[in-house]
């Protein structure tokens, strides 16, 4: 199995969500974050002080695979995370132990 | 709004209170010669007005509490807020009496109404027009003015000063510093009786130029926050800032048109000038922000706001449209310049009391010395203005400052940097305003189990055990 991470610009969300479903992924986790890559920071000005904001709000999303699929996934969310503007985010994926459905006590792959 | 009017207003409030009240207990109130009805219009408006000055001061609350960070906003909120309590207390007690019972050299009223000693339902005075109102309308409205303006001190002082010690502070600088100064402008006392009189109309001296300068004097003795032009302190619920923004304007039309203390033409002209110099006073603003600094904020078109209706306030019964206009966008651009000072003076006016209300209260009591219209405005005008003006900010920057440094060195004024830096909502208030912990019921935040009351006795302590 493999744990996939995509962090990306928050506003690619949906788009993301909707190429994953079509693909045929089951579940997803979707977590608020913040960083900064290449885009670096921008700069915020109040009541003319100026303030350089250095990281940047993202989405970071995180989906369990097989073998087999995460290099398709992968590249399913890229596509739809691209936007060519710098700052689009990153994917990567690790290898991934076990994993349990709670509910049933299912391991490996059944638990997807 | 000329001298005569101030003048009979403190010499109806001498007389009036006393004999026409006394009157109708030796007559009976079946007599209505004797006793002449009060008007129900301008008091009715009066008391409306006062509800209206009532919401500018939760108002001012959003406004600084959205600028300050969200580690603070519930003790920025807290500090407007409580004025509310205190100085209405204090207003009761001895606050009206200081500022409208007699007179004493000019300097402050005379003890004879203290507790409102005397005022009953029937009591009356006159307002500019020689109409009766109620007397507790006009109390009642005077009251709220002395609540928001020692609230508008606090935004200077953000994030770092002990509650228990802002509490004293509001409560002995209205005592010594507000009282006075109202009675000065409104009571009768030496700046009514300049000649010709200085025009405040709704109190851009009492109010604006005071609170202003008595918060420069207050940063200047308290000191900068921790970490003031290092660390980034950018507001943290700009929405909250325009609801603020938003009440405020829609109080200040009470303040403004209320101060007529009737219905008249003075009052529709006060209203509409209120409206137009606010609004040039945000385009004000921002047209120099966009120029200087490249884009068109929000937290701008607030200031901006608020530095048009402070600017307004003296001035805005006593101008006509166009000198209402120039007042306000004078006001916005001057003010949007203003805020920046602190940076190179290096004093940390935390949410630029100074750079709005003392700058736009100054503009605005000095402009309508020239711009009065009906042959007021002029030489002689523009220097009553000015003695108006600095009179007020010597006289409440010197009181205040001694205030500030005997409570410094008393009880202190700041609270522990470790308090300041984890955040004075927490530490003082044992509360914080936003739940961060996030999604869906918040199972996370740590604070699922105990639901126990506040440690105040033993059962407490058992359940809690």
């Amino acid at each position: 199995m493999k744990l996939i991470t995509a962090v990306v610009k928050p506003h690619r969300l949906d788009e993301i969500k909707e190429a994953l479903q079509a693909f045929g992924v089951h579940g997803l986790t979707v977590t608020e974050a913040s960083g900064y890559g290449r885009q670096r920071g921008h700069t915020e000005v109040y009541r003319g002080a100026e303030y350089t904001v250095d990281l940047v709000p993202k989405i970071r999303i995180e989906v369990l695979a097989e073998d087999d699929d995460a290099e398709q996934i992968v590249d399913v969310i890229v596509k739809a995370a691209r936007t060519g503007k710098i700052g689009d985010g990153k994917v990567w994926s690790v290898p991934v132990e076990t994993a349990v459905r709670v509910r049933t006590g299912e391991r490996g792959p059944d638990a997807l | 709004m000329s001298a005569s009017p101030v003048k009979r207003i403190c010499a109806s409030l001498l007389t009036t209170v006393g004999p026409p009240h006394s009157l109708s207990i030796r007559t009976g109130r079946s007599d209505d010669e004797e006793i002449p009805a009060l008007n129900g219009t301008d008091t009715g408006f009066v008391l409306i007005s006062a509800a209206l000055v009532m919401l500018m001061t939760p108002g001012l609350a959003l406004f600084y509490g959205g600028m300050v960070r969200s580690k603070s906003v519930l003790n920025m909120l807290m500090m407007s807020f409580i004025s509310l309590g205190i100085v209405s207390v204090l207003w009761v007690l001895y606050g009206h009496s200081l500022a409208f019972s007699g007179d004493a050299g000019g300097f402050i009223g005379n003890l004879d109404m203290i507790g409102l000693k005397g005022v009953n339902a029937d009591s009356t005075m006159e307002n500019f027009a020689g109409e009766k109102i109620s007397l507790f309308a006009f109390s009642l409205f005077q009251m709220l003015f002395a609540v928001i303006t020692a609230a508008l001190m606090s935004g200077a002082l953000a994030d770092r000063v002990k509650f228990s010690s802002w509490m004293v502070f509001i409560g002995a600088w209205v005592t010594v510093v507000y009282f006075p100064v109202a009675h000065w402008v409104w009571g009768g006392g030496w700046l009514s009786q300049l000649d010709p009189a200085v025009i405040d109309f709704a109190g851009g001296t009492a109010v604006h130029i005071n609170a202003g300068i008595g918060a420069l004097a207050a940063v200047l003795v308290v000191g900068k926050r921790v970490g003031f032009k290092k660390d980034p302190m950018r507001p943290h619920n700009l929405p909250l800032v325009l609801l603020g923004t938003g009440l405020l304007w829609f109080g200040w039309f009470g303040f403004n048109a209320g101060s007529e203390l009737g219905v008249d033409g003075t009052t529709g002209l006060m209203a509409f000038n209120t409206q137009i110099a606010t609004a040039a006073a945000m385009i004000g603003w921002l047209v120099y922000e966009r120029i200087r600094h490249g884009a068109f904020t929000t937290l701008g078109a607030c200031s901006g706001a608020v530095a048009g209706l402070v600017a307004i306030t003296p001035s805005g019964g006593s101008v006509n449209a166009f000198g209402a206009l120039l007042i306000g966008v004078v006001a916005g651009a001057l003010c949007s310049w203003a805020v920046s000072l602190k940076y190179k003076l290096g004093y940390d006016d935390s949410l630029d009391v100074v750079g709005v209300h003392l700058v736009g209260g100054v503009i605005g009591t000095l402009m309508v010395g020239f711009l009065a219209i009906g042959g007021v405005g002029g030489g002689s005008q523009f220097l009553s203005q000015a003695i108006g003006a600095f009179s007020v900010m010597g006289y409440t920057f010197v009181v205040t400052y001694i205030l500030a440094l005997v409570i410094k060195k008393t009880i202190g004024f700041r609270a522990t940097e470790d308090d300041e830096v984890s955040g004075i909502d927490q530490a003082l208030h044992a509360e914080t305003a936003y739940d961060f912990s996030g999604a869906a019921g918040s199972h996370m935040s740590g604070s699922t189990a105990s639901t126990t009351p506040a440690k105040s006795s033993d059962a407490a302590k058992k359940v809690e055990a």
